[in-house]
């Protein structure tokens, strides 16, 4: 579903990324670590094309990002959502407009019932109408989710979800990834915590990747 | 901020993209703004070229086909004259009818230049003949010159020579309206650009987060569109009115004033400052797209 082959990434002459190969299965659940900086968010951004790698090539659904015309980009995002900690929202609009914003650039109509859904599932049905800055940090990562998986993406990058919640909150939004993983999604989530990985892989058959010093490597038992 | 207990119907949900542009902003404001006065002097600038348009129009159909005679006031008999004059006019082809002003009128066209006082019977006053001749047919300088050559005190003044000038100045000051109407079009054009920009460039959160949940360039440039056109639109409505309402209540100083008497709109040209903010949102529409997608292509 995503393959790295051979992939380099520098950001003006400093390589953040280098060599690296990997391939993440559908349907398989993975947790990206290694410390701040090391390009966790770079390897997630090159999965959604935002950025393209400055070496080797990226595939995404069988497709090579870097030959994707630029057409093509929305065509592929819509089959991934991303979780940023960063919470990007358009912030004059309320949360249920944001939640159902990719259905609406899709020009596709939201059905009530499964909005309705979706915000119970992520325990937002009491913050509708509010918009996004009136929301604690927990809030609004699970609105960042609701949005991600609206549209039922066959992908889901989410990048430090938990980074500004609580712990409670945290194990709360890795209970739903894994919930969405049992759903047949593909999920990728980086993080530094070691504690939320090895909880959550009591639960689920996750693979980590560490990446140190610009390379990608799997991850032992031992993290 | 407000709660809501229940979802929004689908049809309100479908219609959001009108909403993705932030409602207020300094470029949308400026471009409101930059509409409404440039709207206002289109207005002017429209007014004045048409109705040179028309004034030059209608001293040429005026001054079509005519002429005036003047018979010098001599020691010949003046009816001996006149009758002579009128026999060469009979016999010029292209001559429709040779009009001799009476004292009455000649007084009238004098009075305005020399006063009400001046004891005009007493005066050595030219005698005046109004010639209407038809177009192409009539041959001004071999009538001239049979004139000097027969009746010497008689000078013909086709009204076409001396008048043409102004008839030129008014058309250069037709094309000058419309230079300035162009000028003030492109200039609004390029305010909406660069209006566009600054709010695409304040708007990057926006266009990140539409780009990210798989927005097209179409769209999210589309959205932007729609605000600067609408806003455009307004703000030329508003320039417009206000231009009209000017024009109606411009003080009446010259009734004597051809050119300023006319100034304004007369009956179909009414079409024009109402057109004029569906043509300015469309300028809008053009320069926002354009700018929307050069930006965009910018930020990847």
């Amino acid at each position: 579903m995503i393959a790295f082959e051979q992939v380099a990434y520098s950001y003006g002459g400093t390589a953040t990324l280098s060599d690296v190969t990997v391939q993440i299965a559908s349907g398989s659940f993975h947790f990206l670590t290694g410390p701040s900086g090391s390009g966790k968010s770079t390897f997630l951004k090159l999965c959604y094309a935002d950025l393209v790698p400055s070496l080797g090539r990226v595939s995404v659904f069988d497709q090579d990002t870097h030959a994707l015309i630029r057409d093509d980009l929305p065509q592929m995002r819509r089959r991934i959502g991303v979780v940023h900690q960063e919470c990007q929202f358009i912030e004059h609009l309320s949360v249920i407009d944001n939640v159902i914003l990719p259905l609406t650039v899709a020009g596709r109509a939201a059905l009530p019932k499964d909005v309705t859904d979706l915000l119970n599932w992520v325990g937002l049905s009491s913050v509708v109408g509010m918009t996004p800055a009136a929301l604690s940090g927990g809030e609004r990562q699970r609105v960042a989710l609701a949005r991600a998986v609206i549209t039922s993406p066959e992908i889901i990058l989410a990048d430090e979800p938990t980074g500004n919640v609580d712990w409670e909150m945290s194990l709360r939004l890795l209970t739903l990834l894994v919930e969405l993983n049992k759903m047949g999604k593909t999920i990728v989530v980086a993080t530094h915590d070691l504690n939320l990985i090895r909880t959550v892989k009591a639960q689920v058959a996750a693979r980590v990747l560490r990446i140190k010093d610009g390379r990608v490597l799997l991850a032992g038992a031992d993290l | 901020m407000k709660q809501r207990s229940t979802l929004p119907p689908t049809e309100e949900l479908k219609t959001k993209s009108l909403r993705i542009v932030p409602p207020s902003g300094l470029g949308v404001w400026l471009t409101g703004l930059t509409a409404a006065a440039m709207s206002f002097l289109a207005v002017f600038a429209m007014a004045l070229a048409l109705t040179a348009g028309l004034v030059a129009q209608n001293w040429s159909s005026e001054l079509q086909g005519r002429a005036t005679i003047r018979i010098l006031p001599s020691n010949e008999n003046s009816a001996q004259q006149l009758d002579m004059l009128l026999q060469i006019l009979a016999q010029t082809p292209g001559i429709l009818k040779a009009q001799p002003l009476d004292s009455a009128t000649q007084t009238a066209l004098l009075a305005p230049w020399l006063g009400d006082d001046i004891p005009f019977d007493a005066l050595p006053l030219p005698q005046l003949l109004d010639v209407t001749y038809a177009g192409e047919r009539y041959d001004f300088e071999g009538l001239r010159l049979r004139l000097a050559a027969e009746l010497p005190d008689a000078i013909i003044d086709d009204h076409m020579q001396f008048r043409g000038p102004i008839l030129a100045a008014a058309q250069q000051l037709r094309w000058l309206g419309y230079g300035a109407l162009g000028l003030i079009l492109s200039v609004t054009a390029m305010m909406v650009v660069l209006a566009a920009n600054a709010a695409l460039a304040a708007n990057g959160t926006v266009i990140k987060v539409l780009q990210l949940v798989g927005a097209t360039d179409r769209y999210i440039v589309r959205a932007f569109v729609r605000r600067f056109a609408l806003r455009a639109f307004l703000g030329a409505c508003f320039g417009c009115l206000c231009a009209v309402l000017a024009l109606h209540y411009m003080p009446k100083v010259a009734e004597n004033s051809a050119f300023l008497r006319a100034f304004g709109f007369v009956q179909g040209q009414w079409i024009w400052p109402v057109a004029l903010p569906f043509f300015v949102a469309g300028i809008a529409y053009i320069a926002t797209r354009w700018a929307g997608y050069r930006k965009l292509k910018e930020l990847i």
